[in-house]
């Protein structure tokens, strides 16, 4: 579980090279060159990590998906001959539940809200970063990227303080704009912008890095080339960093939308899912179902609808991705 | 605008960034270092009156927090050091050496990686309990012991291994370990430095698992720990900032110390192709 971020803050690192590999699986093979016989002994050194991927991650998941059709709770956790299969009733029951889909229009609030917001702060200050003039980049983007190394439980308590009505740093510095307090956390309508405050704080230094790779990619030329056009500032980045950029962009995407979607230790710590349920997010509800109140089978059916929202997201960004690259 | 004016402008902007960056970590620092209740008043402190360790005391005293922090340590430590020897060994056999369904098997588990890991946790909960691994340390470690993110990052290194280099030992009669132990482990010192040290701070900062598996307090890690304690200690505002501290120290100190390498991490986790 380690490789995994199971809160947002961070960024689902399985899933992005996942994609790398996936999107160029097709055009690598070729260049391997191929020893003349086969060798028995590959099978020795995979064993060991395909054995431990295939029984702690693919049974599990492949087990969940049976879970989901089952009404295995607190009596089957005891006995599994306790358990009944019960078809697709976890699902219709789920659709029937408010709290369902508040949770998961709450997970979209975050993930259609906070990913490009975090994702333009990224852009923004890799832009900065990448002027040739600037000096010290490399304390810059430690100072920005470092949050992204802390432990996302500890910051977000850091944060619950500052959010404070009365006490947080945060109202105090509206206050000296003339703005009053917010109630962040405990208004059902700011709680949720409050945690993706956070979040883009805590996460946008990882695109911010893979923006700035990016960046360098794009040939010192094209921009020459432009300038002697008479291109304004404007003009070369619309017509040579934007596209320059695009197969980043789409990633970046991809990936954030990945980790957003898997919302879960911000409301936890900070608002356990309120006010008003205003912050219970998907994984926050299968958790609480799962192991709160022991209804696995319940929960494995909400775990599959999260597992399928984001395939589905991410299909619909490769297939943007591929359109643009033809186009 | 004039070179001069835009330059002030990128600048500022930068500044300003880098100082609301700063800014949480450093009132946490400094609220921790408070007497109780003087982080809460109005307007907000920045710096202590007076300085004091006595929270820092408390959590190792009254709190026994020292045992999460060498828990957490003991975790983060032993899945590292596992994980180099295992994902190394799978990413060295799909870089360079020869057998059946090696590319369709590199696709099946590079596609996987899309699926999300809480899916797993209910299944993988009920399974631990059959193993008898709910709370114990191997119920966390076990299932950080092999990634596929490892796996394809030491694939993607380990490729630019000359092939010629492993045929001339083949010739000269070194068997497929000694080749492993002494021709490709040295080579890609690199990418197990890079590898270790991701995995020594995503295992650290790791929350949902440890906290569904570790049903004993004296068991748990840094950040169940402290998740537990400030739902206990809400009002203990310089209290709760000194755990935080406890918490996030140990990692930023990796990270500012070995920055390099973590850095080559996420650029070759991003490299597409």
């Amino acid at each position: 579980m380690t490789d995994t971020t199971t809160g947002t803050g961070e960024i689902s690192i399985r899933a992005e090279a996942g994609i790398a590999a996936v999107a160029g699986s097709g055009r690598r093979r070729g260049g391997l060159r191929a020893p003349a016989e086969r060798n028995p002994a590959a099978y020795w050194f995979l064993a060991p990590a395909l054995v431990l991927i295939f029984i702690f991650f693919f049974l599990p998941v492949m087990a969940a998906l049976g879970l989901s059709f089952t009404d295995f709770d607190i009596y089957a956790v005891g006995d599994p001959a306790n358990t009944r299969w019960v078809g697709l009733r976890n699902y219709t029951q789920l659709l029937g539940t408010p709290l369902f889909w508040q949770a998961l229009r709450n997970t979209f609030y975050f993930a259609l809200v906070g990913g490009p917001l975090s994702i333009g702060v990224s852009l923004g200050a890799a832009l900065l970063l990448n002027q040739k003039m600037v000096r010290f980049k490399g304390l810059f983007r430690t100072v920005y990227f470092a949050p992204f190394v802390t432990t996302l439980v500890a910051v977000a308590i850091v944060w619950r303080y500052m959010f404070h009505t009365r006490y947080g740093l945060l109202n105090y510095g509206l206050g000296a704009f003339g703005m009053g307090p917010v109630d962040w956390l405990g208004d059902p309508r700011w709680a949720m912008p409050a945690i993706i405050l956070m979040t883009v704080w805590k996460s946008f230094g990882y695109n911010m890095l893979i923006f700035i790779a990016g960046l360098q990619a794009i040939p010192e030329e094209l921009y020459e080339a432009a300038r002697i056009d008479g291109a304004s500032a404007w003009q070369r980045f619309r017509h040579v960093t934007l596209p320059g950029l695009a197969p980043t962009l789409v990633f970046v995407t991809v990936i954030t939308m990945i980790g957003f979607f898997q919302l879960f230790v911000e409301p936890y710590v900070m608002t356990m899912g309120g006010p008003l349920r205003s912050t219970t997010s998907v994984v926050l509800l299968m958790y609480e179902e799962g192991f709160r109140w022991w209804r696995i089978g319940h929960a494995a059916a909400v775990a599959f609808v999260l597992f399928i929202v984001i395939l589905i997201a991410t299909l619909v960004q490769l297939a943007l991705q591929k359109r643009w690259s033809d186009a | 605008m004039s070179p001069r004016a835009a330059r002030f402008a990128i600048y500022a902007q930068l500044i300003l960034g880098a100082v609301l960056m700063i800014i949480p970590m450093l009132w946490m620092v400094s609220a921790s270092l408070m007497p109780a209740g003087q982080a809460s008043t109005y307007p907000p402190r920045l710096l202590p009156r007076q300085v004091t360790f006595e929270h820092y005391v408390a959590l190792f005293t009254r709190l026994e927090l020292g045992r999460s922090l060498v828990n957490s340590a003991l975790i983060a430590f032993t899945v590292t050091a596992l994980s180099i020897v295992i994902n190394s060994m799978a990413g060295y056999a799909f870089a360079k050496l020869r057998f059946r369904g090696r590319e369709p098997l590199f696709r099946v588990l590079a596609a996987a990686m899309v699926i999300p890991v809480q899916v797993s946790m209910l299944p993988l909960f009920l399974l631990m309990k059959q193993l008898g691994l709910i709370n114990s340390y191997w119920g966390v470690i076990v299932p950080g012991m092999a990634s596929i993110f490892g796996i394809f990052l030491i694939r993607q290194y380990a490729q630019s291994i000359p092939d010629d280099l492993l045929d001339a030992a083949r010739m000269d009669g070194a068997g497929e370990l000694r080749i492993y132990t002494h021709i490709v482990l040295p080579t890609i010192v690199p990418i197990l430095a890079t590898m270790a040290i991701w995995t020594f701070l995503s295992t650290w900062n790791d929350f949902m698992w440890p906290l569904i598996v570790l049903s004993d307090d004296a068991k748990w890690t840094l950040p169940v720990a402290l998740a537990n304690l400030s739902g206990e200690h809400v009002q203990d505002t310089e209290l709760m900032m000194a755990g935080s501290v406890l918490t996030i120290l140990p990692v930023m100190l990796v990270f500012l110390f070995l920055q390099r390498y973590y850095i080559q991490g996420v650029m070759a986790g991003s490299v597409k192709g």
